[in-house]
């Protein structure tokens, strides 16, 4: 009886974390390559591309390919994999994808929000045309990959007085952020200190139990919402820091469905 | 005594607060206001259908001349779905938001006639402003997809909050909320977008 009460329970908890839910490679570099179609030098060769591109723009963009689409159309898949990676900084959604799905024989180009400007639906398209499909029609997918890779790199690389300038803010950016954190917690703390050691003070006349009480209020505001908020956010996320070391992560980006989606 | 009057003096404000804030005070105007910005979004990406709707017709029309009577149709859904707009306090009205959905459902209905018919020029499909059209346009379905997937979210958020415990209080004391309705496509595959294979 207790037994199956358990079995129950576990089947509860972990129900909503199976059903239903798409499962996504792992985001393992700048280069996903599940369905496994590049040899090792193309694929560090397109990494060290991709990570270029960052440096200059600060823009993210990852080569995906999926051997299963799991049912999904491209484009949907596309843009889940795109938000649940969290490719491009979180603060303009400048990320992109591009994902290509060999036994579906599709492939896609996904915008972030922030690029739906700059690499609009229909250039994607012309990429995906000119570029990528007549190599996979001839059966040279990493040809295919590397030609959208120059394509699209091409649209996302910053003119060279643009890219100094978004450098120059950036670094300033980050100084600011260690600053304000910095300066605004200690004078958080400062605050909070003081009242309570008024409020100690004030009260002593009055009854020694006040300590017993002093606990929870301390706990209370700053444990909750000060940390949070004024230390960890700040800028972090990995946008742009995390770039050169093997470890790589997504900025935070989110896509709305912008791209351009093909097929051979 | 002197225990009562303190609780009384420290932590019952504190405790206030605490309850306030727990029960929706904050939280139900956060999760409304977020619904209302996707609802935003929604018409957003209908309004960037319609403003492509009038270069297509432009392009099939210098193209071919014998479509006249799907063109026609098809500008007169656009005239009427832009003319359907529903404001965002008018969310939790099942009928406007219905009515919203049968005039864009329209529209894609009309396009996907246009679309098919345009099969039938082959000068047309290699036409590179035309692809470029479409490329728009398929781009465009896909984002008001994403933009009522993500509106829907929000709708579901919002509506599970204002109906459990213990936003529930606040929500029906307070702001008085009543639940938004969600986007529902009223024929089956009416939200699709229109699928045109050009064999490439």
């Amino acid at each position: 009886m207790l037994r199956r009460l358990l079995l129950i329970l576990a089947l509860l908890v972990f129900m909503p974390a199976t059903a239903g839910a798409q499962t996504f490679p792992k985001l393992t570099g700048r280069v996903v390559d599940d369905a496994a179609l590049l040899s090792p030098q193309q694929e560090q060769a397109l990494t060290d591309k991709l990570a270029a591109l960052e440096k200059q723009s600060g823009r993210q963009l990852v080569v995906a390919t999926i051997p299963d689409l799991q049912g999904y159309d491209i484009s949907d898949y596309g843009y889940q994999l795109g938000r649940s990676w969290g490719i491009g900084s979180k603060d303009r959604n400048d990320g992109a994808l591009l994902i290509v799905a060999p036994h579906e024989r599709k492939v896609r180009i996904e915008a972030g929000y922030g690029l739906e400007g700059i690499m609009t639906d229909a250039l994607s398209s012309r990429i995906i045309r000119n570029d990528i499909t007549p190599h996979f029609k001839a059966g040279d997918m990493p040809g295919g990959i590397d030609a959208g890779v120059d394509a699209i790199a091409k649209l996302l690389t910053l003119p060279p007085e643009e890219a100094k300038a978004l450098a120059a803010q950036a670094a300033a950016k980050a100084r600011d952020a260690s600053d304000n954190g910095g300066g605004f917690m200690v004078v958080f703390w400062l605050i909070v200190v003081a009242i309570i050691v008024i409020a100690m003070f004030s009260n002593r006349g009055r009854g020694r139990r006040y300590r017993g009480g002093a606990g929870p209020v301390i706990l209370w505001g700053p444990g909750d919402s000060g940390w949070g908020s004024g230390g960890g956010s700040g800028w972090g996320g990995g946008g742009w820091g995390g770039g050169d070391g093997g470890g790589f992560s997504g900025g935070g980006g989110s896509f709305g469905g912008g791209g351009a989606s093909g097929g051979w | 005594m002197t225990i009562l009057r303190q609780f009384r003096l420290f932590l019952l404000p504190l405790l206030g607060a605490f309850a306030l804030s727990a029960c929706g005070i904050n939280s139900v105007p956060a999760a409304e206001e977020v619904a209302k910005a996707k609802w935003a979004d929604v018409q957003a990406q209908y309004q960037r259908r319609a403003n492509l709707v009038g270069n297509l017709v432009a392009t099939v029309k210098a193209a071919g001349k014998q479509e006249q009577d799907t063109l026609v149709k098809v500008t007169e859904a656009r005239a009427k779905a832009t003319s359907v707009q529903v404001n965002a306090e008018d969310l939790s009205d099942p009928a406007k938001v219905q009515q919203f959905q049968q005039a864009q459902a329209q529209l894609s209905q009309g396009l996907g006639r246009l679309l098919a018919s345009v099969e039938a020029y082959p000068d047309l499909k290699t036409n590179q402003n035309f692809l470029d059209l479409q490329s728009q346009l398929e781009g465009t379905e896909n984002r008001i997809a994403v933009a009522i997937r993500d509106y829907n979210e929000a709708v579901r958020a919002y509506n599970t909050r204002i109906r459990t415990f213990p936003d529930a209080i606040g929500a029906k004391i307070i702001h008085g909320a009543k639940p938004m309705t969600p986007f529902q496509a009223t024929t089956p595959g009416a939200e699709e977008a229109p699928k045109v294979d050009f064999g490439n």
